[in-house]
């Protein structure tokens, strides 16, 4: 049982962190659908670093400045030149499974070492609990504290109202004066980030060695999760949990031998996401105006 | 008082912009004094929002220079324009109405206050002002009005010494621009100036005391409003005089009587944004227009499309000579014989992308689908429908900038009486339009109305929407005022006056 849990907590932290990341962007009016090849370029950095510094640590550094930085092709085309945002981000992820698939040729075969876990002292001593959430490594509490932090940044700070400003209605927000394409160019170098440490999380913790598009779908379930959330850090939370447990549910049941075809459980958190999105939308017709309005519409300045 | 007046706040001298080859302003001069009211007078596209935008740091002049204060000002952007004391207030608003009233205002202030301080300097600046608001309300849940006060208050928070006006009378009711024209005037006597931008006369010669009039992108001229008649500032404006319309004959009458009856049609919102129609009843007869005024967002997109047939309810909802319809689609209300003129001109009405000949083909189709004289059956004929464009064409007026353009390349004004007059064009027995001369200059405006009087003298039935009070006087031989979903009784327009519309409209 406890080894579960945290099976399922280590399993939700590459969707969390790539949602925590897509919520702000998205929040700032852009949608990024590159968050797929976004991770995978994280994890590819993450283990390359690794194998070159021999350190861990650096696996996060680097996965996280990958991120970063295939996030700005993104920008460059959908902020600056004004292309279609669904197109590019598609683009993107598909630029990115061929690229990471030649820069991680080398590197098939080969193990890293994990990132060590870290004992909080006195809370890791409490029966049960302790085990669950306090034995982890580095990019685990990352995770917590980063969508704790988003939350409240993003309702209580003045830069947290200003980037819900841009996504509500980003004429308006330039006719007030604010640069509308730094703020969405900083947000989607957020969501990058996040991305990439997304990513990056899964050679470090999950599965120590590389294999041609190892994220599996991963980024595609972060991008479900935001929608499922509808842009509510909280509730990303929940959620990032929610299609963890069912990510594992596939291999206990495969391992206990559950009467169902496995590949029907393989199928499950696809199938969650897409009941999840149904309901989103009636909720959403119904009158919830949770979605930036500015969502995917390019900036135009001028008049 | 007069010495302080004669002080000069703002002076612009030269100002020039250009967009690519297109000159939007011409060497502007205007002088703005302290504590003055002064209006800035034009047709859409003369260049008054250019010019105050330059004013707002929004945009650089390539030529020229703003003096404020004595003192020439490079006004970088509009945060710098803040500083400096100058304030705006947009003609579409420029709130985000998914925050909060206070969080809107908030992110539009420079000095930085906690929650409870802003709270309280707002509340004292509405009641200072007597514009009511309330900050914890979200935007998108605000009428109209209530979104103005907003903006006004933003602005006041800041202090300005020069409060600039696009446009903001055309949304509010009567009584919401009594109060409206109470606090400017007040903000004036405290010392503040005011660049008031309004295309509408009368109210240019109530609320200012000096008016510079814009035209083709060049001042025309500046003024006392109290020497001039809002006659001479109709031509100034336009250039030409203006041709006063011709009223309406009643000489035919068609077979029966009746055209049309709503019979408590009902419609629920669709969303949060949207109203519900509450038993809306009506009757319109042959040779009359029927004006149906109120503010925007009262339910008059959900009424159009309720009679459109966008929307369906039950039958008997809509009975139009005899045959009950509340049900049927557009198409099959087309045949009946009745036209529809959305109130968005791009994308509803046309599409924006196809050309004028490709416009009129999609409206005619479903027309000639059954009797094939006109266009065959599943494929374009682009003789016919050329031939048929041109024919709306010379008929009214249209003056394209090419040959069969693109519905979009149209001026505002002439893919109006394009779009109008392709409802025409079809013989309709009934028309329902929805705001036709929005946005629309005086020229062209005046022609469509013309063509709505002439359209009544034939027999026909005309159901005309529209927030323009002028208009709907000027036009209607019956009223009726539409409110929160709820439609007046409907009452000749003898026995009513603009004041009673007015309350009608209901405050919020």
């Amino acid at each position: 049982m406890e080894s579960l849990l945290i099976t399922i907590l280590v399993t939700s932290v590459p969707i969390l962190l790539a949602g925590t990341g897509e919520l702000i962007a998205e929040k700032s009016g852009v949608l990024n659908l590159g968050v797929e090849g976004m991770m995978l370029t994280g994890a590819v950095a993450a283990l390359g670093s690794v194998l070159i510094f021999g350190n861990p640590l650096a696996g996060i550094f680097f996965g996280a400045l990958a991120g970063i930085l295939i996030s700005l092709i993104f920008s460059f085309f959908t902020i600056f030149l004004m292309t279609n945002q669904v197109a590019t981000g598609l683009g993107l992820t598909i630029f990115a499974t061929g690229l990471t698939g030649l820069i991680g040729e080398p590197f098939v075969g080969k193990t890293i070492s994990s990132l060590p876990k870290i004992d909080i002292i006195f809370l890791s001593d409490i029966p049960f609990l302790g085990s669950i959430f306090f034995k982890h490594d580095i990019l685990f509490y990352i995770s917590i504290l980063l969508i704790i932090a988003v939350h409240f940044f993003l309702i209580k700070s003045r830069y947290g109202i200003i980037i819900r400003a841009v996504g509500d209605n980003h004429d308006s927000a330039h006719s007030i004066g604010y640069p509308v394409k730094k703020i969405r160019l900083l947000c989607v170098g957020f969501g990058g980030m996040c991305a990439g440490m997304g990513g990056a999380y899964i050679p470090l913790v999950l599965t120590p060695h590389w294999s041609e598009g190892m994220t599996a779908g991963k980024g595609w379930i972060a991008l479900a999760l935001v929608v499922f959330a509808s842009w509510l850090p909280f509730r990303l939370l929940l959620g990032a949990l929610i299609f963890g447990g069912i990510t594992i549910l596939q291999f206990v049941g495969q391992a206990r031998g559950w009467p169902f075809p496995s590949q029907f459980l393989n199928m499950l958190p696809y199938l969650v996401t897409i009941i999840a999105l149904s309901i989103i939308s009636i909720k959403t017709r119904s009158g919830n105006t949770l979605v930036p309005s500015s969502l995917g519409k390019p900036f135009l300045e001028n008049n | 008082m007069d010495n302080k007046n004669s002080k000069t706040l703002l002076k612009a001298s030269g100002l020039t912009k250009k967009f690519g080859s297109f000159v939007a302003n011409d060497s502007i001069n205007i002088e703005i004094k302290k504590g003055e009211i002064h209006a800035l007078l034009g047709e859409n596209g003369a260049g008054k929002s250019t010019l105050v935008k330059m004013f707002y740091g929004l945009l650089d002049p390539d030529e020229g220079n703003i003096k404020f204060n004595n003192k020439i000002v490079n006004l970088l952007n509009p945060k710098f324009a803040r500083t400096m004391g100058i304030g705006m207030v947009f003609q579409h608003f420029s709130l985000f109405p998914a925050l909060s009233v206070s969080e809107n205002i908030l992110i539009s202030l420079d000095e930085k206050l906690t929650k409870k301080q802003l709270e309280k300097s707002i509340i004292n600046t509405s009641k200072k002002w007597g514009l009511k608001v309330s900050p914890s309300k979200k935007v998108a849940e605000l009428s109209v009005g209530e979104q103005q006060r907003v903006e006004i208050v933003r602005c006041l928070l800041q202090k300005p010494k020069l409060l600039i006006m696009d446009e903001p009378t055309s949304v509010l009711s009567p009584q919401e621009i009594v109060n409206l024209f109470k606090v400017l005037k007040n903000l004036s006597k405290s010392g503040c100036s005011i660049l008031y931008i309004s295309h509408k006369l009368h109210e240019i010669k109530e609320i200012a005391s000096k008016v510079t009039i814009l035209k083709s992108a060049k001042v025309v001229d500046t003024m006392e409003t109290k020497n001039v008649s809002t006659n001479i500032l109709a031509e100034k404006m336009v250039g030409k005089k203006i041709i006063r319309l011709k009223g309406k004959k009643n000489l035919k009458k068609l077979s029966s009587n009746l055209a049309l009856s709503v019979n408590n049609l009902y419609r629920f919102k669709r969303n949060q944004f949207g109203v519900t129609l509450n038993n809306i009843n009506f009757t319109i007869d042959y040779g009359q227009v029927l004006g149906i005024a109120g503010i925007a967002g009262n339910g008059q997109v959900e009424l159009m499309e309720a009679l459109s047939g966008e929307t369906l309810g039950k039958k008997e909802e809509i009975i139009f000579e005899n045959k009950s319809i509340g049900n049927s689609k557009i198409e099959f209300r087309r045949q009946l014989g009745i036209e529809f003129v959305p109130e968005e001109r791009n994308n509803h009405a046309t599409v924006p992308d196809l050309k004028l000949h490709e416009n009129t083909f999609l409206t005619f189709f479903g027309y000639h689908i059954f009797n094939k004289s006109f266009f065959n059956k599943m494929f374009t004929n682009p003789t016919l429908s050329i031939q048929a464009s041109k024919q709306i064409e010379k008929k009214n007026d249209v003056r394209c900038p090419y040959d069969n353009p693109l519905a979009k390349q149209l001026s505002g004004g002439n893919l109006q009486k394009f779009i109008i007059g392709r409802a025409f064009q079809a013989n309709p027995k009934l028309v329902i339009i929805s705001q036709p001369t929005w946005g629309v200059d005086i020229g062209a405006a005046n022609i469509i109305r013309q063509k709505i009087l002439n359209l009544a003298s034939m027999g026909k039935a005309i159901i005309l929407i529209s927030q323009d009070l002028d208009e709907i006087f000027e036009l209607s031989d019956s009223i009726g005022v539409i409110s929160n979903g709820n439609l007046s009784k409907i009452k000749n327009k003898k026995n009513m006056t603009p004041t009673q519309v007015g309350l009608l409209m209901g405050v919020s």
